[in-house]
């Protein structure tokens, strides 16, 4: 996994709320056997007609606006298990997405795969909402160290959870796997003692 | 502090915690199947690392496979691939494989309890979020995303931060005609699609106590959609009778200390949770969504709300309908009977009892799609497919099928379904198919009179599950 520790970027704001991963990547793209080329068809239902023409209304086809972080409305990422959804956003080149809130199994797919899931309040998260919509060169700051999201040149920046474990892990770019496989012997001792 | 259902299973099964982090909790059942597992396969190799447990591992094959002719050549390319490397993966490291036309094989949620391979007091987990069905069983179940079927694969274990606990309790005598899952859509109507985020649920209450365990299986499957991770029933006696036999169940003087243990399994009484609901059963009934997620639900008498919300907005112009509005008499074509939430055999009994001795409307399409072999087994043995046929009704072969489009089920654009399914999210069933999701005594009244009918006055009189 890539390691992430600060990120500059302009912001792709999609105001809609309980967006589903079903929408993010539709089942009929999951028949694939391995994770890459998700990113072609990230919210493809939403991007594309039916004929395939381009959806000129949809955010991710306005050339203003453009950069590797994503604002959605709340509860991002509901509905199906499916890290497909995550793959999607990575292959699109989505490095951060921000929330107000998201949920659960979503949180742990974007963290498996490099991508920071960042939960503000929803004032802020409509007040940044706001700023990239009326300005599209807005460029967000965000430093994983220390927790923090803002505007670059306002001064305004807030801070964020997340997990001591899971920061540790995006900041040196290793994985639940690494760690799993270097207590092999705890894991046997509880199997002796529990079969 | 007494503890809860929740804790004492969880707590049975920390290997290790780490400092201000997570715990390494052991899984007991891993299940898997074709769409969310090939990738896991290949980190595993890719990083040289062997699977620790295949024996703790049983796979089937559902979301991606036809629901007819399934003797021959699936037609659909990817799809063919994805099930041969199902194949291939399971047998070249040994997993048990239900797959296609095997005698076990069904939906995963379907296929693991009817086994008696889901018991109580277990952790299982499965790349899919309905794993929350197994909760029934007082199991904690739920779905994970393919970087933990890998970490599983690697370790049997997943590394998780133990959630918070929610307690959901129903209590009061159920009227004529309300089933399980209208009490499972009433309370994530009430509760929305996010109550549950960062907890794990328990059911408790009289309603659940008197629930059968396919009752059970369908409240509990459709935890997630409230946001919560799993969802648990208590085990008793129901639980023990209708695991007692079943193929991998333990037998013998073994069940009978496996239930000892299982009984210790309740709630302390001074246990606390974290947030806790309280419903009246006599206040549900039947139940239909509106619109484009699980929590747009409302009594099937009810009109749409108004909300000027934009979701709510956007959702209802998906969906075709306009605020304030009833959907009784709005013209159905298609019908959906299947996926996890509602493809056992009660659900074909309930149905075969409602139809009996009537015809499916002409403008419908019923698609009746078992959850696995062992239900299409029952089924014929229970001579309801002759009430099927003589109704007009033919039946599919078992799979996901319709619940998530991935075959070649899928609903016409623009076109409504009445389904039986957990989510009626944009497209889930087809590209611009729009979905209402009811029971499947709604589902089978739709079938009949082609548009959503009020059937509660009929009901009362009627003697139903
Ligand atoms: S029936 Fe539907 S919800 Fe259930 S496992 Fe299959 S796709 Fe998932």
């Amino acid at each position: 996994m890539e390691k992430f520790t600060t990120l500059s970027s302009t912001a792709i704001p999609l105001p809609i709320e309980h967006i589903d991963t079903d929408q993010i990547i539709p089942a009929r793209f999951l028949k694939a056997t391995d994770k890459n080329g998700f990113g072609d068809n990230v919210f493809r239902d939403w991007r594309f007609h039916k004929d395939g023409s381009s959806n000129t209304n949809f955010v991710l086809n306005n050339s203003n606006y453009s950069g590797s972080i994503l604002i959605a409305g709340t509860n991002f990422g509901c509905g199906s298990s499916r890290e497909h959804a995550a793959w999607a956003l990575a292959g699109y080149g989505f490095k951060v997405i921000v929330s107000s809130f998201f949920a659960d199994i979503f949180k742990g797919n974007a963290l498996n795969n490099g991508i920071l899931p960042i939960q503000i309040s929803e004032e802020y998260l409509q007040l940044l909402l706001k700023e990239v919509t009326e300005k599209p060169d807005t460029v967000l700051q965000i430093d994983l160290e220390k927790q923090t999201i803002g505007i670059q040149g306002s001064g305004s920046s807030v801070t964020f959870e997340i997990d001591a474990y899971k920061k540790l892990c995006l900041l040196n770019g290793y994985d639940d796997i690494d760690y799993l496989v270097s207590k092999m012997d705890k894991i046997q001792a509880y199997e002796m003692a529990n079969s | 502090m007494g503890k809860t259902l929740f804790d004492k299973v969880w707590d049975a099964h920390v290997v290790d915690t780490i400092n201000n982090g997570p715990s390494m909790l052991y899984i007991d059942k891993h299940l898997i199947h074709e769409v969310t597992s090939p990738q896991a396969f290949s980190e595993l190799e890719k990083r040289n690392i062997p699977i620790a447990r295949p024996d703790k591992i049983v796979a089937t094959a559902d979301h991606n496979t036809p629901t007819i002719d399934q003797h021959l050549p699936v037609k659909d390319v990817l799809s063919r691939n994805q099930l041969k490397q199902l194949t291939a993966n399971c047998k070249k490291h040994g997993i048990t494989l239900y797959g296609l036309g095997h005698k076990y094989n069904g939906i995963v949620h379907v296929m693991a309890p009817e086994l008696g391979i889901t018991q109580p007091g277990m952790t299982m987990v499965c790349g899919d979020s309905h794993t929350s069905t197994h909760g029934a069983f007082g199991t904690i179940a739920f779905g994970i995303g393919t970087s933990q079927v890998a970490q599983v694969f690697a370790s049997q274990c997943l590394l998780l931060s133990k959630p918070k606990k929610l307690r959901v309790n129903v209590n009061g005598k159920l009227k004529g005609g309300v089933l399980p899952k209208d009490v499972i859509l009433y309370i994530i109507s009430k509760l929305g699609t996010n109550a549950g985020t960062g907890y794990f649920c328990e059911y408790a209450g009289t309603v659940f106590e008197e629930m059968s365990m396919e009752g059970r299986m369908t409240v509990c499957n459709m935890s997630i959609e409230m946001g919560a991770r799993g969802g648990m029933i208590a085990p008793d006696q129901t639980t023990f009778d209708y695991i007692k036999g079943r193929e991998f169940a333990p037998k013998g003087e073994d069940f009978d200390k496996k239930v000892a243990y299982w009984k210790t399994l309740k709630t302390d009484e001074d246990a606390i949770f974290d947030k806790e609901y309280h419903f009246d059963a006599e206040d549900i009934a039947p139940m239909i969504t509106y619109g484009t997620n699980p929590g747009m639900g409302l009594k099937i008498t009810e009109s749409i709300p108004n909300s000027k919300d934009a979701s709510f907005e956007k959702s209802l112009t998906y969906m075709g309908f306009e605020k304030g509005e009833t959907l009784l008499g709005k013209p159905i074509n298609y019908v959906f009977i299947g996926s996890c939430t509602n493809s056992r055999i009660e659900d074909f009994r309930v149905v075969a009892d409602y139809v009996k001795g009537k015809q499916k409307a002409a403008n419908v399409n019923a698609w009746l799609v078992p959850g696995s072999q062992q239900v299409v087994k029952q089924i014929k043995d229970e001579g309801l497919i002759d009430i099927f046929e003589s109704a007009g009704f033919r039946l599919r072969q078992p799979g996901c099928s319709a619940c998530l489009a991935m075959n070649d089920d899928k609903i016409p654009e623009g076109e409504y379904c009445v389904s039986t399914s957990n989510r009626n999210f944009e497209g889930r069933q087809g590209q611009g198919a729009r979905t209402i999701l009811a029971s499947p005594l709604i589902a089978a009244s739709v079938a009949i009179t082609g548009k959503i009918t009020d059937i509660t006055k009929e009901l009362q009189s009627l003697e139903l599950v």
